[in-house]
């Protein structure tokens, strides 16, 4: 199993290059370092010493692939693809291009959005599995059909209106919460109750028709009827024999998103007011801040490829007969 | 007895692309217009034709009828089907571009035209276009959201709520008629869309029984006791409805602002109907850039294997692992350096902006098509190893000929569902995107557009709630029925499924 797991890992690698080489060609190829600085400084009155300057100060003028000047093995490092590409394997993202530390931010900005994605995960996933094993033991009645012609609606209203219309509902008329913004410590909490709701109630739709879809999988099988046969209960037979083994379809989708986790919300985040990482990968795209989108997309990339590998070790816990190789 | 002449399959469609296209032809030298092509104009036209051909051939073919007549069957995926119609139509009226002729310069006989580019549809509607107002006002209100100071005949000024300029003027006292001059309109609207109701229902029923020889009374029974495929009782209950939304909407509007106005006092029904064409536009060719190269590299991985899968699995993992947000926003944020960086050429907001629009769907495409490429190689896997594939292998068949006559066929069904479940993510998509600013550009219509700016309007005393509601409601029934519809064909083009959905 180790070897395996090492394996993939080590298949990261290229994956992970290959993202980096697109990125890079997305931002470094189709606009020059010389638009990147005029974008920056603001697109007219520029004289062309702030931008030679703009770009020295962020080692954007060195060569972009292979730098011709230098000797031996530097023509090939001293150039923009190497220097912002390797040290993003060493998960040091460097500077944004307002001159913050981008691990520095990282660090501090990622425990709001833990704070909110992981109640509204669990919680979500709770609720999901919960209802999905109601319509599938009612499978079949107009409590079904009626479920999952709900699930279809909620599903069919963008998540934006739930936000807007929960904080218009909740912290305009009723002024049960603050509408946005976010306080360290336990203050937090009245912060978090309506986007980890909101999160929670703009999920069910997919969740639980998705989760509803595998338990009927499950549910057509031999050895439900088998334990029917035996004269268990309906209850019974849902909770202990058919959850059990749709773990592994559920753990497919849910696992690898567990990583990415920290990366925080875009939307919600930036609804809520929450200093998270999904509202500063937001403000970074707004201020076109290539720096720290280039290690949001790096880091997005490693935590989904973690997400993978992950996935493939819970199920060897969750069902023996896997062994990885 | 008359031998029924069989005409070949590509006949009729190729006819009706012909009269549509000397259609055109003939409004253009008639209004002397001048017509705008723009490149999702192109690419609409081309699906259009290409779905033509494909309604043709698949008629041709009994296996392919079969699953489609299972989906006309229900009920709620045929109401569905109207009201995604009406948005489908909305939206191809709305691609035909053109610039209104100015009077003739006399000097030169040149002709001149007008800088704003139109659709058809704007044409069609232009009342509503016109109608601009100050600035806010309420769903059928007849004054102002906001105190202006007002000029008295005496003099005097005085502040006060204004009357708007369009809406409401014909009511001496707003207060107390609107409600009744309201019910009065949409009692006319019943009365009218009765009228034509029931004209096109008969008519429709003496067409179904024309075509399959039956008495009128036999097929009006017949459709009253749902004896018939396709479930028409409810179809024309549907038509009634929707044609009373607008038959009702248009006298309305003549007469209202039925959503209300926005800030710069434009009519927000307006507004929010330009905007269907943007969700349509995204939903489809987003899916249309990126169909080509999920099924064949799909395809090619499953079917060669090897080196060949190996180089295809990579792409598409390195693909599927960013962000999709974040490369769209990487990919949105270079378009928009290109552009300006190019603004000679795009001296037209319209072509500029429609180039946005065309930019999203192949990014759209590019991140939605893994999934699907991962699917068409996990069936093409399975598939080749069937016995007719591998007797076609025995007789010599070429590559190609395999791919395209025993592989395709067979993946056809996850394509389309494919496409049909992709459909009503990527309109919500949309809107999500162009809140964050990586959507499209700021001067084209869309929900997404609509909402970004509705959210700071909602913090406003008192509240404006009109546009958010707007777009809200037409988005929802779009992406409503389109996931209705979505689920139907799925269970019956994927048998696996359909098992599913039964009694167990």
């Amino acid at each position: 199993m180790y070897a395996y797991i090492i394996r993939r890992v080590l298949y990261a690698i290229p994956i992970l290059l290959g993202v980096n080489v697109l990125t890079f060609a997305l931002f470094f190829w189709v606009n020059s370092p010389d638009d990147m600085a005029r974008m920056h400084l603001g697109m007219k009155r520029v004289d062309q010493a702030a931008i030679v300057k703009w770009k020295q100060d962020r080692g954007y003028d060195k060569p972009m692939l292979f730098n011709p000047k230098a000797s031996g093995i530097e023509q090939l490092t001293d150039t923009v693809f190497y220097n912002k590409t390797i040290t993003l394997f060493a998960f040091d993202f460097g500077n944004s291009d307002d001159d913050r530390n981008i691990n520095r931010d990282i660090q501090k900005r990622m425990w709001p959005s833990l704070a909110i994605a992981i109640p509204t995960f669990i919680i979500g996933l709770l609720f999901n599995i919960t209802f999905a094993m109601l319509l599938a033991f009612f499978r079949a009645t107009y409590v079904d059909i009626w479920g999952v012609i709900s699930c279809v609606i909620l599903m069919s209203v963008s998540g934006m209106f739930y936000i807007i219309g929960g904080q218009y509902l909740v912290s305009k008329l009723l002024h049960l919460v603050p509408i946005s913004g976010y306080d360290h410590g336990i203050d937090a909490i009245k912060f978090l109750i309506l986007p980890v709701t909101i999160g929670v109630i703009s999920g069910i739709g997919a969740g639980t028709r998705w989760y509803r879809t595998i338990f009927l999988e499950e549910i057509s099988k031999d050895y439900v009827r088998t334990a029917r046969a035996k004269g268990l209960s309906e209850f019974r037979v849902l909770f202990r024999h058919v959850l059990k083994n749709a773990m592994i379809p559920i753990l497919t989708g849910v696992v690898v998103v567990i990583p990415s986790l920290f990366m925080g919300s875009l939307i919600t985040e930036s609804f809520f007011g929450i200093p998270g990482l999904g509202s500063y990968t937001i403000d970074a795209i707004r201020q076109q801040d290539f720096s720290i989108v280039r290690a949001m997309v790096f880091l997005g990339s490693a935590m989904y490829i973690l997400g993978l590998v992950l996935t493939d070790i819970s199920y060897t816990l969750v069902d023996p007969r896997i062994r990885l190789e | 007895m008359t031998q029924k002449i069989q005409r070949h399959w590509l006949v009729w469609p190729t006819v009706l692309a012909g009269v549509m296209a000397i259609l055109w032809l003939v409004v253009i030298a008639m209004y002397q217009v001048d017509p705008v092509y723009l490149i999702s104009d192109k690419l609409v036209t081309l699906l259009v034709i290409f779905v033509i051909y494909l309604i043709a051939y698949i008629r041709t073919k009994e296996h392919l009828r079969a699953p489609w007549r299972e989906v006309f069957h229900r009920k709620l995926a045929m109401i569905a089907l109207i009201f995604i119609s009406v948005y489908l139509v909305i939206a191809l009226i709305d691609s035909i571009h053109f610039r209104l002729p100015l009077q003739k310069n006399t000097v030169t006989e040149q002709a001149q035209y007008e800088t704003r580019v139109l659709s058809l549809f704007d044409v069609l509607v232009m009342p509503l276009r016109k109608r601009v107002e100050h600035s806010y006002s309420a769903p059928f209100a007849s004054y102002g959201l906001a105190k202006e100071t007002l000029e008295l005949a005496a003099g005097r000024e005085v502040r006060d709520y204004p009357r708007l300029r369009y809406g409401g003027t014909h009511l001496s006292d707003p207060n107390s008629q609107t409600l009744t001059d309201v019910a009065r309109s949409l009692a006319k609207a019943g009365l009218i869309t009765l009228v034509i109701w029931i004209v096109l229902v008969a008519a429709s029923i003496y067409l179904l029984a024309w075509q399959q020889g039956q008495g009128w009374n036999e097929k009006r029974q017949q459709i009253w006791r749902e004896q018939t495929i396709v479930p028409w009782r409810v179809v024309f209950a549907t038509w009634g409805v929707v044609l009373f939304i607008i038959t009702s909407l248009i006298i309305l509007s003549a007469d209202y602002h039925v959503f209300g106005t926005d800030k710069v006092g434009q009519d927000v029904l307006y507004l929010s109907l330009k905007s269907i064409r943007t969700g349509v536009l995204i939903g489809t060719l987003a899916t249309l850039v990126m169909l080509p190269f999920a099924v064949l590299l799909g395809m090619m991985a499953g079917y060669f294997r090897g080196i060949i899968d190996d180089i295809i699995q990579y792409i598409y993992t390195t693909l599927s692992s960013i962000p999709g947000v974040l490369l769209i926003a990487a990919a949105i944020l270079s378009i928009q350096l290109y552009i300006a960086a190019h603004k000679d050429t795009y001296t037209l907001v319209e072509k500029h902006s429609d180039l946005r629009l065309v930019f999203l769907c192949i990014i759209l495409g590019i991140t939605s098509w893994t999934g699907l490429c991962r699917l068409l190689r996990g069936e093409t896997l399975k598939i080749r190893e069937i016995d007719y594939i591998q007797a076609a292998t025995a007789l010599g068949v070429s590559h190609f000929r395999i791919l395209s006559r025993h592989v395709l066929p067979n993946v056809m069904h996850i394509v389309l569902i494919a496409v049909v479940l992709d459909f009503s993510a990527l309109v919500l998509a949309e809107a999500v995107l162009s809140y964050v600013g990586i959507g499209v550009d700021q001067s084209t219509n869309s929900w997404g557009n609509m909402i970004n700016t509705a959210r700071l309007e909602l913090a406003r005393e008192p509240a404006v709630w009109w546009p958010l509601l707007s777009a809200f409601v037409l988005m929802f029934i779009l992406v409503l029925a389109a996931n209705l519809f979505s689920d139907a064909v799925r269970d019956a083009f994927d048998p696996k499924l359909r098992r599913l959905s039964g009694r167990v």
